[in-house]
């Protein structure tokens, strides 16, 4: 009994002490919640035919945000796990360089299951990616530069932060999904909710790629916009990084860090 | 006399009301093997993460071969290296694709032929292709010094290398060092709590307790002036006293 309630309480000790983790335990059924209610709004509204290409189309350029993300701040996160994280910042290179050689991973890490994603979609229910028309490319590389903003700013935070910040690693993507009207369209949400949507350029991607397939133009506003906030996007996620890796040095914690 | 490769001016380090290094200066000459000393919380991993720019000086100085640290920070780094215990290559991958990474992050030219030569300096030829993570702690060591020594740095930083190895391999250990030192005028800044082993292969100590240096010299003339007939117990008196207590009659 008393080995239990010591167990007890060291997970409560630890959560005490961890906001992030705490955050975690109520951030999943909340989220899920939100993708799942807002998917329904829309469901009870059409029934589109369309549908399916609506969902898996949401689903395959979604999975590059969220990939290209994780390249990125999981890289920091994994090389703080392994006590590696010193060797690197005691090496002659830039920390811009390391964050670039992620983003290019990132590349790698989501190219290669966008690949496989869609000829699975394609073999199992006929849904040609193809069909987005010629704003595909531009869609898909506006989804990588806000995936590298949103991990330069996880990495950051975890290297702010130690291994009290992982949960943002998996978290933070799945706080942007409701908000990008992924598999919903932006009128779907609630009136006051839909400027915040707009200020991201993902939902700019998710509205053109459902215009796209419905309409089979490529709509340019959309895109416009998407490229417009990544750029503000990677300018600040550049300038956070950097400002916070100057705090990290200045407090040391980048010393524990790689002791943790 | 040749200049001092390290030098360590009024360097000084404040975490909020607490100072960890406090007005710290010293100087270590080229081809010197240099302990830093002193007792958890004195400073000494503090002071060592400064020099390698991990962590910014309150205030001070650090210039390491001429330059100044805070501001040419890469090209320090380029010509040093560091190794410590408490930190690790990813245990995923070989020990040749760890060193190569690094090999490439120095800009090693000629790493095909640079690692397998560490390999066999360091005695482990045979890890070269087995997994980082499944290595003793004995070959780990070595490999982190076969990382240390890739760039041929000028200046070595060791955070206590021989810390959980065996007195064969850490016999080992400071024989290479000793090497290093000989054949190739490395300068090696350590900082260990085997006082034995800093009687045997520092030129120099340099004791700190609360930050502040208490005692710097060779390790007989730091004895000599403190109440201990070893290392260790002086050691013990700082850690104790937080002071060097000297000997009646002992000269500075």
């Amino acid at each position: 009994m008393l080995r239990l309630q010591g167990m007890l309480l060291r997970y409560l000790y630890l959560y005490r002490r961890s906001p992030a983790r705490a955050m975690e335990i109520f951030f999943w059924p909340v989220m899920d919640l939100l993708v799942w209610g807002f998917l329904s709004a829309y469901l009870q509204r059409v029934a589109a035919p369309a549908l399916v290409s609506y969902l898996l189309g949401a689903l395959i350029l979604w999975d590059v945000l969220y990939r290209c993300q994780q390249a990125v701040s999981l890289a920091i996160t994994e090389d703080i796990w392994v006590r590696n994280i010193l060797n690197l910042f005691v090496a002659p290179i830039r920390a811009g360089e390391i964050v670039l050689a992620t983003c290019i991973f990132g590349i790698l890490k989501a190219g290669a299951p966008a690949v496989v994603l869609t000829l699975l979609a394609y073999a199992a229910w006929g849904f040609d990616l193809r069909a987005v028309g010629p704003a595909l490319a531009p869609f898909l590389f506006s989804l990588l530069l806000f995936g590298w903003a949103v991990g330069i700013v996880t990495a950051a935070l975890v290297l702010r932060f130690g291994q009290a910040a992982e949960a943002l690693v998996w978290g933070v993507p799945f706080l942007i999904q409701p908000l990008s009207a992924v598999f919903y369209p932006l009128d779907v949400l609630p009136f006051w909710l839909r400027p915040v949507a707009a200020a991201l350029p993902s939902t700019h991607v998710f509205e053109g790629l459902r215009a796209a397939l419905a309409t089979g133009r490529v709509d340019g506003a959309q895109l416009a916009w998407a490229f417009g906030l990544n750029a503000v996007y990677l300018a600040l996620a550049g300038w956070f990084f950097a400002w916070m890796l100057e705090r990290v040095r200045e407090k040391g914690y980048l010393g524990r860090l790689g002791m943790e | 006399m040749s200049a001092g490769v390290v030098e360590v001016s009024q360097l000084t380090k404040r975490f909020g009301a607490v100072t960890a290094v406090d007005g710290l200066s010293f100087e270590v000459e080229r081809g010197e093997i240099f302990g830093l000393l002193g007792p958890n919380g004195a400073g000494k991993t503090t002071t060592l993460q400064m020099l390698l720019g991990l962590t910014t000086p309150s205030s001070g100085s650090a210039r390491i071969l001429g330059l100044d640290v805070a501001r040419e920070r890469r090209r320090v780094l380029q010509r040093v290296n560091f190794s410590s215990a408490y930190i690790a290559l990813p245990s995923n991958l070989t020990a040749w694709e760890n060193l190569n990474v690094f090999a490439k992050l120095y800009g090693v030219r000629d790493a095909r032929r640079r690692i397998p030569d560490l390999l066999e300096e360091l005695e482990i030829p045979d890890v070269a292709g087995r997994v980082t993570g499944a290595l003793s702690s004995g070959q780990l060591t070595r490999l982190n010094l076969c990382k240390a020594l890739l760039n041929d740095p000028e200046v070595l930083f060791l955070d206590e290398p021989t810390a959980s190895l065996d007195p064969d391999i850490s016999e080992k250990v400071r024989a290479l060092l000793k090497r290093l030192q000989a054949e190739r005028g490395v300068t090696i800044l350590y900082t260990s709590h085997n006082m034995l082993e800093v009687e045997r292969l520092c030129d120099r100590v340099l004791f700190l307790a609360r930050g502040r240096c208490v005692a710097e010299g060779r390790p007989d003339e730091v004895r000599g002036r403190a109440q201990g007939a070893t290392l260790e117990q002086v050691f013990i008196s700082l850690a104790r006293d937080g002071e060097l207590r000297e000997s009646a009659g002992a000269g500075p």
